[in-house]
């Protein structure tokens, strides 16, 4: 009784410490891949509030519950050409950390593809691949059933720029 | 034993401050020579729990300097030292020393020990004479451990009972020194029908043997100490006919044992206290208690939360509001009768909410007695302060930014306003100079005055420094209020000598800076040799704001309602174009800058003609511009959101909200945006 | 387990006093003043009072005086919190009809020990 009691904890389950989940997103037929507990949720592309005096790829603020988001369209920021928004088009809301700083921002994709299970030494450091992203924003490179992810490194991008807390010196003069 | 006593020192930090306050308004009021009982108490049951919790929370100096002034007023309360001015002086620093101290335990700094000593000192110098019981309790002295057979004879007084106290407490806590036993004696036991329940009757004699001192014997009896009949004696000591020949009746409770001759020490020795129970932190019973029904202290994190929450049932009914009034139905009447009752019922909330932030003016009030007292003896002027309207309510965050202005105004007051006691019987007026604060509500907003009846501001020496600065000609005819107002002007000091309370380098312009940032308004009223009145106009929250709703192209912006003077139809008569470029809006006597919120945001608008859209004139620190907008849409409060949480500052722009149908609008900032346009003509120029 | 009326104006007393009685598990109710314990007393079945001397509105003496005429309170244990430890303060309490005393400043240990000697 006591021997088939303590072997049943172990049947079933498969978590492997090592991995982790991306859900990931095409833009310009490229597949990137952002930490899936860094999803706040994803919604629908909807009008936004524009700010003024911002680069164009800052589309401008939302209202998520009450609270004030900015969106910002990946394709611009990279300097992809712009596309029209379309019924595919949905905005990724993500939490971004800097220091002890917790935002949330949303980032405007054509399209979201899926959620993978990528184990860490799997990812591998990108080479100046001449992608249309900065290599500074990515984080690595993963192959996943044959296709090629682009992880992003959402920390570092969406406090790039115009993005960057407590900027104020970069303000145009 | 797991308790963190750190979880309380926030508390205890908090009713300290709060309590040194308490401790420095009632040593100000305190009349010399004949002090008024109950303020001593108040000021004495202040220091009394600072001691207790510093005590408790291990802040040993602080218990310790506290005890020293707890003692003085302790012997002010019992009349054996008189109140003086060099008393009251006196407390007045240990009330600063101690507040020095508990800041430097809060932030784990230094403590100024030299200072604390000094005034340490000086406290006890006053106490001359009487001694300064020491905190520490005497120390019983330390006997070498020997077994010895206690012989105990206990009879309460038939009272017992009702002191609370129970001969079973008392032999199970003796049970617990050491071998115990106890025998009863019934004799003055009454017949049944005469019986008192509630009364004792009976006594008892008890054998204790153990290594046991007489005062840990002494220290279970201590709280029945002259309710009863006591001896304590070894065996051969005390008579054994107290207990001899007598029916006795042994008590269930403690085991009994008979006092052993062999002397031998039990085998567990509880010489130590009842060994306390663990705790179990993550434990606490979660009935809420009724208690605190008076106040009770909440972070302004949860209230922010709450706001936030009521601000969305705010938009939510907006949003239904909007929706009500396109449904074609039979209905209708009935659905915007519940809409209205909801709108009723969500301000009615909001406003509730609101006010767990307010809190009476009075804490802002409280520093200036001593703030005055310092002052007029610094300057050998003499000043009457008088508060009024403390109970009036305002926003905290409001209360803690209005603070500062506020000194800035009460020192301009006694520095420059009240004439000296000499000048002042030369002008026929009492010696004493009064200085009022006094705050009210007035319609959504809180009105603070500060008025003092000195020599009143002068227009023509105000008239002078301004033509000398050049910030008005001679030409120019100013009525009061535009005299007044230079005052306010950057730059601009009228005292002759700079002295070290008033001329600062903070000038009114600060002053004025401060309030406006704060949604409110300064105003001045004066009259030569009666006295001058300031009167500071803020809003009753930072939370919420009365705005006006702008159409430029598809956009809809929002103009803080307090920054707008007028609005008004353009004639193109009445504007120049400078330089081709900036252009300019002759409003009556005065030449304003159009700012094109078109341009400035870079919106798209078919309105760029000005005789097609409105001017709305608004003013910014100090400056005054016109807002081209499309269109005028309604006025409506909005609760203010900030942009900075998840983006960043925004030139031009203070916040955001969110209207009714959900979307958000920016919430414009009238000096960034006249100074955003200034660049922009220099850039283009 | 007992139901403990603590009283005492300072917060942070009462704050350490009854998370230290309710992680022992008692029913802990607290006041501020003697007046608002004498209001709370009169609505619930107090095993055990705990009150401080020195508040305002009404001190703790002025309490355990008045419980003591209320019938449910007649033996019921109360002890007060002084921190005097000179003997005045604590036979004043004595007087007016306290069981005993604690001097404060006293830890969470010692409260538990004292409070289990009078609740047995």
């Amino acid at each position: 009784m006591e021997a088939t009691h303590m072997t049943q904890g172990n049947i079933g389950i498969e978590i492997n410490a090592e991995e982790d989940q991306y859900l990931t997103f095409i833009m310009a037929a490229e597949e990137y891949g952002v930490d899936i507990l860094r999803v706040q949720e994803i919604r629908g592309w909807n009008n936004v509030t524009p700010i003024p005096n911002t680069p164009t790829y800052i589309k401008g603020v939302i209202n998520l519950r009450g609270t004030i988001v900015p969106i910002i369209d990946l394709r611009e920021r990279f300097g992809m050409a712009s596309v029209e928004y379309g019924a595919t088009t949905v905005v990724i809301v993500l939490k971004v950390i800097k220091d002890d700083a917790e935002r949330i921002m949303g980032i405007v994709v054509d399209a979201v593809s899926d959620v993978y299970n990528i184990e860490a030494s799997e990812i591998k450091p990108a080479p100046d691949f001449g992608g249309e992203i900065s290599i500074e924003f990515v984080s690595g490179l993963v192959s996943v059933e044959e296709k090629m992810l682009i992880i992003i490194d959402i920390d570092r991008l969406l406090n790039s720029g115009d993005l960057k807390i407590a900027d104020k010196v970069s303000a145009k003069s | 034993m797991s308790i963190d006593m750190s979880q309380f020192y926030q508390t205890f930090f908090e009713e300290s401050f709060e309590g040194l306050d308490a401790m420095e308004s009632g040593l100000l009021s305190l009349d010399v020579g004949a002090a008024d009982i109950e303020t001593v108490n108040t000021i004495f049951r202040a220091a009394h729990s600072i001691k207790g919790g510093s005590g408790t929370f291990g802040f040993t100096a602080v218990a310790q300097f506290t005890h020293v002034m707890e003692t003085l007023l302790d012997e002010m309360r019992a009349d054996t030292i008189t109140v003086t001015t060099e008393t009251v002086d006196l407390l007045l620093k240990s009330v600063d020393v101690l507040r020095d101290m508990l800041t430097a335990v809060q932030t784990e700094t230094e403590i100024d020990e030299e200072r604390t000593i000094e005034i340490q000192s000086a406290l006890e110098a006053l106490l001359s004479g009487e001694s300064v019981a020491s905190s520490s309790e005497e120390i019983v002295g330390t006997e070498t451990p020997t077994v010895i057979c206690w012989t105990i004879r206990f009879k309460p007084f038939d009272y017992l009972f009702k002191t609370g106290n129970d001969p079973v407490r008392i032999f199970q806590e003796l049970s617990e020194l050491g071998d115990f036993s106890v025998v009863c004696n019934t004799e003055d036991l009454p017949l049944f029908e005469m019986l008192d329940p509630e009364l004792s009757y009976l006594s008892w004699s008890i054998k204790l043997d153990g290594v046991i001192s007489k005062e840990q014997i002494s220290e279970v009896f201590d709280w029945v100490d002259g309710d009863c009949e006591l001896e304590i004696g070894t065996e051969d000591q005390v008579p054994e006919k107290v207990v001899a020949n007598l029916p006795t009746v042994a008590v269930p409770v403690p085991e009994p044992l008979s006092c052993s001759d062999e002397k031998k020490i039990p085998e567990s020795t509880p010489l130590a206290a009842t060994p306390a129970p663990a705790l179990v932190k993550d434990k606490p019973t979660k009935k809420s208690t009724a208690a605190d029904q008076g106040s009770i202290r909440v972070s302004i994190d949860k209230v922010d939360a709450l706001i936030n929450m009521v601000g969305e049932l705010v938009i939510t009914q907006s949003m239904l509001g909007q929706l009500g009034e396109q449904i074609d139905d039979d209905r209708l009447e009935k659905l915007q009768d519940g809409l209205a009752q909801l709108e009723r019922n969500t301000r009615e909330l909001q406003e509730s909410v609101m006010r767990i932030r307010m809190m009476p003016i009075s804490f802002a009030f409280q520093r200036f007695p001593r703030m005055v007292r310092d002052l007029s003896n610094q300057i050998g002027k003499e000043i009457e302060l008088r508060l009024q309207g403390e109970s009036t309510e305002l926003d905290k965050t409001l209360m803690e930014k209005i603070s500062d202005p506020l000194v800035h105004l009460v020192r301009n007051s006694i520095d420059h306003g009240i004439e000296t006691p000499n000048d002042r019987e030369a002008a026929g007026k009492s010696r004493v100079g009064i200085v009022e604060l006094n705050a009210f509500h007035q319609g959504g907003n809180v009105v603070i005055e500060i008025s003092d009846d000195g020599k009143g501001i002068d227009r023509e020496v105000i008239t002078g420094k301004a033509i000398e600065k050049g910030l008005i000609s001679e030409s120019d005819i100013l009525t009061d209020e535009q005299v007044f107002d230079l005052i306010f002007s950057p730059g601009f000091s009228t005292a002759k000598v700079v002295s070290d309370i008033s001329g600062r380098g903070v000038g009114m312009d600060v002053v004025k800076r401060n309030i406006r940032e704060l949604g409110g308004s300064v105003e001045i009223q004066s009259k030569k040799n009666e006295g001058s009145k300031i009167i500071i106009r803020l809003p009753l929250t930072l939370a919420i704001l009365d705005g006006q709703l702008i159409q430029v192209g598809s956009h809809t912006y929002i103009v803080p309602l307090v920054s707008i003077i007028e609005s008004l139809q353009v004639k193109e008569s009445q504007v120049n174009a400078i330089a081709g470029q900036a252009e300019i809006y002759k409003l009556r006597d005065e030449y304003i800058p159009i700012v094109r919120l078109h341009n400035s945001f870079s919106v798209n608008t078919d309105v760029t003609q000005l005789t097609d859209g409105l001017i709305v004139v608004v003013e910014g620190d100090g400056q005054r511009a016109g807002l081209f907008v499309d269109d005028l849409l309604g006025q409506q409060q909005v609760v203010i959101k900030s942009l900075e949480t998840n983006f960043r500052p925004v030139e031009g722009v203070s916040g955001a909200t969110i209207l009714g149908d959900g979307t958000v609008a920016l919430i414009l900032d009238v000096t960034g945006l006249i100074k955003l346009s200034r660049q922009e003509r220099i850039v283009a120029a | 387990m007992a139901k403990i009326l603590a009283v005492d104006d300072s917060a942070s007393m009462r704050q350490m006093v009854g998370f230290t009685l309710k992680s022992a598990g008692h029913d802990v109710i607290q006041a501020s003043d003697g007046a608002e314990a004498l209001k709370l007393a009169q609505v619930n079945n107090i095993d055990l009072v705990l009150t401080d001397i020195n508040m305002p509105i009404m001190d703790g003496i002025t309490l355990i005086k008045n419980l003591r005429t209320l019938p449910a309170y007649r033996f019921t244990p109360m002890l007060t919190l002084t921190t005097e430890s000179g003997t005045d303060r604590k036979m004043e309490g004595k007087k007016a009809g306290a069981t005993g005393w604690i001097v404060k400043p006293f830890s969470p240990e010692q409260l538990l020990a004292t409070i289990k000697k009078v609740l047995g």
